[in-house]
């Protein structure tokens, strides 16, 4: 008999009886401003918002805003950077990204998350290799919860979702919290209403 | 085998004071921001009690999910492989980085992977295994496992820190700042994951009806390991099943919560597919939990979603430390999993416990812990894994206390004799008890004595 | 209301003091009290060793020593806890479970059966630390516990808040357990006694002057730890400040 066999045999002989799936009932509540929520929630967890002044555009604002940056990867055609994503073969080519640029789909009020998907990297790694990360954020995109997100299509068809939450961080030693711990130091979102038709992503590359 | 005594290994872990304040603190700061979190939920305690439902329900129909989880991970392009044991899954493990020519693995942290003793494993059969959790790769690099499931090094400060990473990626021993520590994993690390021909990671969750799993850090090193090199293993235990993505909003937002303190990991990501040109295999292991699934009084215990709050809440667990369970699961969880594994050898962690409670109070998913550790601790006297001088002392104490005559006799000798406890208490000379406490002292006469006396007379 | 008194072996040996109080209290309440003079224990201390053959004997002589109450009270929740909760030993014919039903801790029965709020003879003008031990606080439910997000609640305080005089104060883990845990004190006795002294410490830095719990197990644990610390705390049983113990 394969393993596969034996341990579903082994389940159900040892299943206790059925116990009946609850319904998840519907956490509703009036949202008052979910863009004030959801940047104080970011702010939480380390991230930042950015908002250009009048008139500047969304290059130059991020150009300026990473002065140093030699590479400036972008996923999305609101953004030329100094590469395009679509120009990437090899995911390990993104080693030297020092800012990363891409269109989140949706954000989460409650928790301050964007959500992307490889639509969104391009290149997946692009949302971890990169030193610093810049998201573009249509506020009418933020959903009041994490309920409210996991109705997204999004997880029924993307090969890889995620929900990016400030940078990343850890308190390993000591409980000390360090922000920048092995992926993106820092998480930028600027709030940005996506272009009527859409945004256009590059066409996906093989990672 | 030995049996791990715990009560000794606890001594040594107080004895080093500066470290044992620490993790106390530490670890009782993580329960407070828990408190707090859950407090700023209304629904906190609905949230909890539809997580136990919802584990229960899918554990009772495991067999069911498990088949559709195979069929739409396997639809999805993944590769889903089964595992009876610990040794299977190294096995499996291991030829498919051999038919990959993979010998350089990144891989984040999994306790199942810990569990399966996969790295030595590996590493005999030359793999080069990189940890790349922060708190899991001090404790590779000290040569030990690691002490709590979400905070793996929290018994360590930074001076031990820095002078782990000094003898073993050359750091300068005596800069103990955390961020040049962190910062100085982080560039030891990074080239690993450019290099590396395969990664492995656990999973939180893995969802029946979508064929994905879900993987939440906060590092980063789980997400840079998946999407660089071109094959990713996932272990993951067969009782991580859910039925639905949409389940996921509740424990998404219970998990880090319970963990940490925090809404949510800066990192949640949902695997449903390989990357085009790449490879993605899913081991699922059994390893004992079929069996657990098949103890009445016990299967509760596979609803466990990791997230460490248990141990958070013990004040056993934070005085004593995780090594001092000796297993990869430690507190209130390893308590109740670790007898499954091996009875003898874990028989004196159920009384490494004073059934406070807390952990089943905390226990995002509602394990009944306590009243588990309560049961093994029948199931351990019934097989006679008990010390044979408590179970002598219980011995006596059933009788004497049994008897009215006798338990008379007892009480008054020791209330009028006063240097030990009643001896059908202890049957030791009891310098246990006063190694660092005063007895009571003797009063002039017992309740019963002062009741004769001045209430009633002898019937 | 005629009442059995239940005295634990430990309150029986070394704390009478806690049983005359919890008499007396229960006799000015209007209560009828016998004490079963043949009484030794509940089964405790070998149940929750797992030595359930060995504690057989004392849960049979329990159940027959208070077979026909409907009112057992005992000064101590640990015991009330076991009764109502773990005293399975036995074979669980309808008059061990009524007596079972029918034991409650000294606190429950004033709180919820007796529904006494006013203690007009009581005076206690200190400084008081509560202690609840855990199988009273989280078995019995006599409190919120800190770890639970539900509205607030606390039965021997609500009845303490009534002694004229008490100033509460807080330590900071108002309920984080003491250590004693039965044998756990002595067979894992590194553990308790610094769980022990961690306790005082937090109880004496919050200006405590005394110690008040239901809970006489907890209380011989604290005491132990707090003189061998040289800590200037005092211990009382709560039934003894009901009572109206001296100032």
């Amino acid at each position: 008999m394969s393993s596969r066999a034996q341990i579903l045999a082994r389940v159900r002989r040892n299943q206790p009886a059925w116990r009946a799936l609850p319904d998840i009932p519907s956490f509703e509540r009036p949202l008052v401003d979910s863009w004030a929520t959801f940047a104080s929630a970011l702010a939480r967890m380390g991230g930042s918002v950015a908002v250009p002044s009048e008139g500047v555009a969304l290059d130059e604002f991020v150009r300026a805003r990473f002065a140093q940056a030699r590479v400036i990867c972008s996923a999305t055609p609101e953004v030329a950077g100094t590469r395009s994503i679509s120009t990437v073969r090899d995911p390990a080519e993104l080693e030297d990204v020092d800012v990363g640029v891409v269109r989140a789909a949706f954000g989460v009020a409650e928790t301050g998350s964007v959500w992307l998907s490889e639509r969104e990297f391009g290149v997946n790694v692009l949302g971890f290799l990169s030193q610093h990360l810049v998201v573009l954020l249509d506020p009418r995109t933020i959903v009041p919860d994490l309920h409210h997100a996991y109705r997204h299509p999004g997880f029924h068809d993307a090969r890889y979702a995620v929900f990016m939450t400030g940078p990343s961080a850890t308190a390993d030693i000591e409980g000390v919290l360090v922000r920048g711990a092995q992926g993106i130091r820092t998480l930028t979102v600027i709030p940005v209403a996506a272009a009527a038709t859409g945004s256009a992503t590059p066409a996906r590359r093989s990672s | 085998m030995s049996r791990v005594d715990h009560a000794e290994a606890s001594s040594k872990f107080i004895e080093a004071k500066d470290h044992a304040d620490f993790h106390d603190k530490r670890l009782w700061d993580l329960r407070k921001k828990r408190d707090s979190e859950s407090e700023a939920m209304p629904e906190w305690e609905t949230l909890r009690t539809l997580a136990s439902a919802i584990k229960e329900h899918t554990l009772t129909h495991l067999g069911d999910y498990l088949e559709e989880f195979e069929k739409n991970a396997t639809a999805n392009g993944m590769v889903v492989h089964w595992a009876r044991d610990a040794a299977e899954h190294n096995q499996i493990v291991h030829e498919i980085l051999e038919q990959h020519h993979a010998t350089t693995l990144v891989k984040s942290k999994s306790m199942l992977t810990d569990e399966c003793e996969m790295r030595p494993f590996l590493e005999n059969r030359g793999v080069e295994i990189v940890e790349t959790d922060l708190g899991e790769r001090i404790q590779q690099l000290d040569n030990e496992p690691p002490s709590h499931i979400v905070v793996p090094a929290v018994h360590k400060l930074r001076g031990d820190v820095a002078e782990v990473f000094s003898r073993t990626i050359g750091t300068d021993a005596r800069n103990t700042d955390v961020l040049y520590l962190a910062e100085s994993q982080r560039r030891h690390t990074r080239p690993y994951y450019l290099k590396a021909q395969a990664a492995m990671t656990g999973a939180n969750f893995a969802i029946a009806e979508t064929g994905s799993f879900v993987v939440c850090t906060n590092e980063g090193n789980a997400d840079l390991g998946a999407n660089l090199p071109p094959l990713h293993i996932a272990s993951i235990g067969i009782e991580k099943l859910l039925p639905k993505i949409e389940h996921l909003g509740v424990f998404v937002r219970m998990l880090s919560r319970s963990a940490l303190g925090s809404p949510i990991t800066q990192i949640t990501s949902h695997f449903r597919a390989p990357r085009p040109g790449t490879e993605m295999h899913v081991v699922l292991v059994d390893n004992g939990r079929s069996e657990r699934l098949g103890m009445e009084d016990f299967w509760y215990s596979l609803k466990c979603i990791r997230c460490g709050a248990c141990m958070n809440t013990c004040p056993v667990y934070r005085r004593s430390g995780g090594l001092s369970y000796g297993s990869t699961y430690s507190g209130p969880i390893g308590v109740i999993i670790d007898p499954t594994f091996n009875l003898r050898k874990y028989s004196s962690l159920p009384f490494a416990s004073t059934l406070n409670g807390s952990c089943t109070s905390v226990c995002p998913v509602k394990i009944n812990i306590h009243e588990q550790i309560y049961k093994w601790r029948e199931i351990i006297a019934k097989r006679h894994q008990l010390p044979m001088v408590k179970e002598e002392a219980m011995r006596v104490a059933g009788k004497v206390l049994a008897s009215p005559k006798l338990y008379r006799a007892a009480v008054e000798a020791a209330a009028a004799g006063l240097d030990h406890l009643p001896r059908f208490i202890v049957y030791n000379p009891f310098n246990a008890w006063g190694r660092q406490r005063e007895v009571p002292s003797a009063p002039a006469s017992t309740f019963r004595q002062w009741y004769v006396k001045n209430r009633g007379v002898e019937r | 209301m005629k009442v059995a008194l239940f005295i634990p072996c430990y309150v029986d040996a070394f704390f009478p003091e806690v049983g005359i109080a919890t008499l007396e209290l229960l006799e000015r309440l209007g209560c009828e009290v016998d004490y079963p003079l043949d009484q030794t224990c509940c089964g405790q201390p070998m149940a929750n060793s797992g030595c359930h053959d060995d504690a057989r004997g004392t849960e049979a002589l329990f159940a027959q020593n208070f077979a026909g109450y409907d009112h057992i009270v005992t000064p101590s929740g640990s015991c009330a806890h076991h009764v109502r909760d773990q005293m399975t030993a036995i074979e669980q014919t309808p008059d061990v479970q009524a007596v079972r039903r029918n034991t409650r801790e000294l606190v429950e029965f004033l709180h919820d059966v007796l529904a006494v709020r006013e203690f007009p003879w009581a005076e206690f003008p200190h400084k008081v630390g509560l202690h609840i031990g855990c199988a009273t606080l989280r078995g019995l439910r006599e409190a919120k516990a800190s770890e639970i997000d539900e509205p607030a609640f606390n039965k021997p305080a609500r009845l303490l808040s009534a002694v004229k005089g008490i100033e509460f104060v807080q330590p900071q883990r108002p309920d984080e357990c003491c250590g004693f845990g039965g044998t756990f004190s002595v067979f894992e006795e590194p553990v308790s006694a610094k769980m022990g002294h961690d306790k005082v410490e937090d109880h004496h830095q919050a200006g405590a002057e005394y110690i008040v719990s239901p809970d006489m197990s907890c209380v011989m644990h604290q005491q132990g730890c707090a003189r061998r610390a040289g800590l200037p705390l005092k211990f009382i049983h709560i039934a003894q400040v009901l009572n109206g113990a001296p100032a």
